[in-house]
């Protein structure tokens, strides 16, 4: 059976990877190649790398950054940011990664999104969307950093771009960026409704219960963080036995587990009671040597 | 010796995490699309990523397929498709139109039955069966999980397949017969487990370096 996918956004500001706060403030996290590293090691289904002012400031991907990047990690890597050709896509690939995110261009020449699945296949192209509700309620389409309105919803972007090709949506909420107060579960729903490509939620976790109403309650095929994973003792390991505690299924990868933990109310574990922890001895696992 | 392991370049494909991950192993793989190359390699790798139709413009632009054809089926020499290089070697495929494959083994490249609750591509990390254990399977178990992203799949002949997964249906996961190996998924892609069959791969790359 296909399992929930758990996804880190890495977003890319001057070359290190910051935490961002609804599009505006970024606070710095550290190099690229070691935050990919260190996912990989955790246990992630999934990267998305994305060079978040690539775009405004018209440059095109940076290659060098890729390619080290994607020396550390056996996940699948997406790279997004700057892309505006078919030779961009060729290139981001040919450095070491396995999909592209396309956000601007693919708004504004969906042509693109074509192009490159005649290419690279649909399963290669990911078209990301950026929205956030106006003043009337309704969501709107953003591009550049959350600068320029597309005039589009993201329900519209999200059918044009499935019908031009695209294997994947990520839609994330400027409104939750950084907010952790959870995913905008009503966009998603909205969206995942409308299209038949695999939905990745994005925006807002802040709690591991987020990532499980992603899942249950949106219907989205993979739930991304980005901030969450930064500062939070072994992010990856215990959101996965949280959503299994939930029944969610969940590829599970890695010696560490938290399978009989509980969780306090702020999503961290509890600690054991104190008979559990006498009763805890260290187990010895070799290093596997492949 | 080392075996000379190469990657075949046609232009497309995600050849720098295959080349990534046998670094990562210790291998010395070349990537190229010469025919001087292909002649002394003992083994091919086929990448991922990709359209079907365009890939075999590709692989004809560069002129290679009746040299690769040979050496794969009458030197005996390994090769392992990947993704896109699992779908290229059976007869023909539906995807964007029809086109021919490579034809070394019986089977097409078809598409998804849609089902209401599924959505395609099939992508994300999905349970194999393994049928068929050695060599590419050695010390993995059925139920691991492995990476996959494909809109089309292969149906082939039972006593070819390897592996299967389920999505909706029963779809063919990986191939083998005699020095051919395929997988539909990425094992490039797929961490320590992954990495865990292209080391098997290597393994038998050296124990069956062709005698040419």
């Amino acid at each position: 059976m296909l399992k929930n996918r758990i996804v880190a956004t890495l977003l890319v500001h001057d070359g290190i990877v910051v935490q961002s706060v609804n599009f505006k403030k970024y606070l710095p996290i550290g190099q690229v190649d070691i935050a990919v590293e260190f996912l990989n090691d955790w246990g992630i289904d999934e990267i998305v790398l994305l060079d978040i002012k690539a775009t405004l400031q018209n440059r095109s991907p940076n290659l060098t950054m890729i390619s080290q990047a994607s020396k550390k990690g056996f996940v699948p890597l997406t790279v997004g940011g700057g892309i505006k050709t078919v030779s961009d896509i060729k290139n981001v690939i040919q450095s070491g990664a396995d999909k592209v995110s396309i956000n601007y261009a693919a708004i504004t020449q969906p042509s693109l999104i074509e192009e490159g699945a005649i290419i690279f296949g649909n399963q290669c192209i990911m078209v990301s969307i950026d929205t956030r509700k106006n003043q009337d309620g309704q969501y709107e389409v953003f591009t550049q950093s959350g600068r320029l309105s597309m005039g589009k919803s993201p329900v519209e972007v999200a059918k044009i771009s499935e019908d031009y090709g695209a294997g994947e949506i990520l839609l994330n909420s400027i409104d939750r960026d950084g907010s952790k107060q959870g995913y905008d579960i009503e966009l998603i729903q909205q969206v995942t409704d409308a299209v038949k490509i695999p939905v990745i939620a994005c925006g807002g976790v802040g709690h591991p219960r987020h990532f499980l109403e992603g899942i249950t309650l949106g219907k989205a095929s993979a739930v991304a963080a980005g901030n969450y994973f930064h500062f939070t003792e072994h992010s990856v390991i215990t959101t996965k036995s949280y959503l299994e505690n939930d029944g969610i299924e969940v590829r599970l990868n890695t010696y560490a587990h938290y399978k009989d933990f509980n969780f306090l109310e702020t999503g961290r574990l509890a600690r054991k009671i104190d008979e559990d922890l006498e009763e805890l001895r260290f187990t010895y696992h070799p290093k596997e040597i492949i | 010796m080392n075996p000379k392991i190469l990657i075949i370049d046609y232009g497309m494909g995600n050849l720098r995490s295959v080349y990534n991950a046998l670094k990562f192993l210790g291998a010395e793989p070349l990537v190229s699309d010469k025919s001087q190359d292909l002649h002394q390699a003992d083994a091919y790798i086929l990448p991922g990523v990709g359209a079907f139709g365009e890939a075999m413009k590709n692989l004809k632009q560069i002129n290679i397929i009746d040299q690769l054809s040979q050496n794969v089926l009458q030197d005996k020499k390994t090769f392992l498709g990947i993704c896109l290089g699992m779908q290229l070697i059976v007869e023909d495929s539906e995807e964007q139109g029809f086109h021919k494959g490579l034809g070394w083994i019986k089977g097409h490249v078809v598409k998804f039955e849609p089902k209401d609750h599924l959505r395609f591509p099939h992508v994300g990390w999905n349970n194999i069966d393994v049928k068929k254990t050695e060599p590419l399977y050695r010390d993995i178990q059925s139920g691991t999980h492995y990476y996959f992203d494909h809109n089309f799949h292969v149906v082939c002949d039972d006593e070819n397949i390897s592996a299967t997964c389920k999505y909706g249906n029963e779809i063919v996961a990986s191939i083998e017969k005699d020095n051919i190996f395929a997988t539909q998924f990425h094992p490039e892609k797929s961490q320590v487990n992954g990495l865990k069959i292209l080391r098997n791969f290597l393994n038998y790359v050296n124990t069956h370096q062709s005698a040419c």
